[in-house]
């Protein structure tokens, strides 16, 4: 696989004194060619500023960008224009051109190209089947919804056909519904085109949805960068936890417990499902040699890059000793929270996540 | 009071309303010409922008402001000379265009400048990141963001315009401030203010809705 966008150790300082901000501290990260990648932060982290580096809406104090082999911070005039013609842009509010009707928005960066007047309105049409709004060709963006809005926005984004899509919080105006419609012909684009989408959120079910990769970043660097699936099944970075734990409610929180509690007094143990090579059934094992009863209290397992990760909360009914044993041959099958144990044993990376959700982060 | 004669006056109106229309008609046209450019050049000085100088910038914003805040009357008296050494004359309602497209110039400019400032800058962000050069910016998205509030804001000075001319018919320029005052004022026939008023708010009434049918047409 090639590298589409290569960020080389990229810094960038607004302003001076005691105005100084740090967007960007020497942020290097590959963007492989085909994949959509995610950037995510909370506000502030220089996502965006780390987008837009990509096409040269921000000169990076220091540092070197590659686009296709070539450092866009070195080009200027022309050449940055014709870089620009190559590289599609989506954003947060649309930023559609009001002046003009969808079919005119579209055709805009397909005039720049200086393609001809029937090339244009072929590709345009080519388009507007794509997304699915060729009955609005002659409308214009305030005739239009959110959603409608923004596939126009991709549309104009893939007109010149770029190999590189920057989508800046593309579905952060929109409601829920919407922003699966968004997602998806994002996906669409991706698969389709072989398009590299890089895309900028703060919205942790798009990145669930549709990421192949995950870069975090907090404070202006990366802290965390993987595949989605070793992000969200292993989070390291308390960020990344925070987000993850988010849209991953297979763990109990607080209340949850609280709720369980009144029922079932057992011993509540926590038990981390991954991806298994094998279809060993560890857990009736485990009851049946230790003679301990269970019962699933809590949990789920979810579907991630056809892989599969998630928790599961049980109540275990025995002796004590028992008990005790079970818990201990768990372990060996995989990562086990003790919800009951009155001092912890070694804080494993799944109890600082447990944690992490009780103090509500 | 003298009995209205409306066979003295009609020659005497048709005359004045033609006068006024002139006078309107060419100092809007010189003033659009010249108010428009003078808001690109002033909004393309912006920092920032394509045409980036301080020291242009300042001094058009200076020029712009120095003339704004004076009457029309002062800058009428101011200019005379201007306009005599022009038209070999002050009377009548060409030379009285200089004063009125020079004022016209200027609201025009400021008008038309805040309305390029107002483009959402995301629209602007567009054209930039699709690779258009910031003149083609300029002049295929922000002036045609603009144009609604544009012809809005012209529409206005249309109206201001005007009412100057009653002040410019009053310095000899003719018209139908000069018809309501010698006629109407100085020799007590309110009938003759009563329709030069009527008149005058029937044009602004069809100025304005012409400006806003317009806008309307372009904004969407």
């Amino acid at each position: 696989m090639s590298t589409a966008i290569e960020f080389d150790r990229v810094s960038k300082v607004f302003g001076s004194g005691t105005s100084r901000v740090e967007a960007l501290r020497e942020v290097s990260l590959s963007v492989q060619a085909g994949q959509i990648h995610a950037v995510v932060g909370c506000s502030g982290a220089g996502k965006s500023t780390l987008l837009r580096t990509v096409n040269g809406l921000e000169r990076p104090t220091s540092g070197r960008v590659v686009v296709a082999g070539r450092d866009t911070t070195a080009l200027s005039g022309k050449e940055l224009y014709a870089a620009r013609q190559q590289t599609g842009m989506i954003f947060q509010q649309f930023n559609l051109l009001s002046a003009r009707t969808v079919y005119g928005n579209i055709a805009y960066p397909l005039r720049l190209a200086g393609l001809s007047k029937d090339a244009v309105l072929d590709r345009v049409e080519e388009l507007l089947a794509f997304v699915g709004l060729t009955d609005k060709a002659l409308s214009y963006p305030s005739q239009l919804s959110g959603g409608q809005k923004q596939r126009v926005g991709i549309a104009r984004a893939l007109a010149t056909e770029p190999q590189i899509i920057l989508s800046d919080e593309a579905t952060s105006a929109l409601d829920p519904a919407t922003t699966a419609e968004v997602a998806g012909l994002l996906q669409r684009t991706n698969e389709e085109y072989g398009v590299t989408v890089l895309l900028v959120t703060h919205e942790i079910d798009v990145v669930r949805d549709i990421a192949h990769r995950v870069t975090v970043m907090d404070a202006g660097g990366v802290v965390e960068d993987g595949t989605t699936y070793d992000v969200f099944s292993r989070p390291q970075h308390a960020v990344t936890r925070r987000f993850v734990s988010s849209v991953l409610r297979s763990v109990p929180d607080e209340g949850a417990l609280a709720t369980i509690r009144r029922v079932h007094r057992g011993r509540l143990v926590q038990l981390h499902v991954e991806d298994r090579e094998t279809d060993q059934p560890f857990l009736s094992e485990v009851a049946r040699r230790t003679g301990v009863d269970f019962d699933v209290v809590y949990g789920g397992v979810e579907e991630l890059q056809d892989r599969l990760f998630g928790s599961l909360t049980l109540e275990l009914l025995g002796e004590p000793a028992a008990v005790e044993a079970a818990v201990a041959q768990l372990r060996v099958s995989t990562t086990v929270v003790d919800l009951d144990a009155a001092a912890p044993p070694a804080p494993s990376r799944a109890l600082r996540l447990a944690e992490e959700v009780a103090v509500g982060a | 009071m003298r009995e209205f004669d409306l066979e003295t006056f009609l020659p005497r109106f048709w005359q004045a309303l033609g006068d006024t229309a002139v006078m309107t008609a060419v100092s809007f046209v010189v003033a659009g010409v010249l108010g428009v450019l003078l808001a690109l050049w002033l909004y393309a000085s912006r920092p920032g922008n394509i045409l980036e100088n301080r020291v242009v910038f300042a001094v058009l914003n200076f020029v712009i402001n120095l003339v704004r805040p004076v009457p029309f009357l002062i800058v009428a008296i101011a200019v005379v000379g201007l306009t005599r050494l022009v038209f070999g004359t002050g009377l009548g309602p060409l030379p009285q265009t200089l004063p009125l497209s020079i004022v016209a110039s200027v609201a025009i400019a400021r008008v038309v400048e805040s309305n390029l400032v107002a483009v959402a800058p995301g629209a602007v962000e567009a054209g930039t990141a699709m690779g258009a050069s910031p003149a083609r910016v300029l002049f295929t998205v922000v002036v045609p963001e603009a144009l609604g509030p544009v012809v809005l804001g012209l529409t206005y000075i249309l109206v201001a315009l005007l009412d100057a001319t009653a002040v410019a018919g009053a310095l000899g320029g003719g018209g139908l401030g000069y018809l309501a005052l010698n006629y109407g004022w100085a020799r007590f026939d309110y009938t003759v203010i009563v329709i030069v008023v009527v008149t005058l708010v029937v044009l602004v009434q069809a100025v304005q809705a012409g400006g806003n049918l317009v806008a309307r047409r372009v904004m969407h």
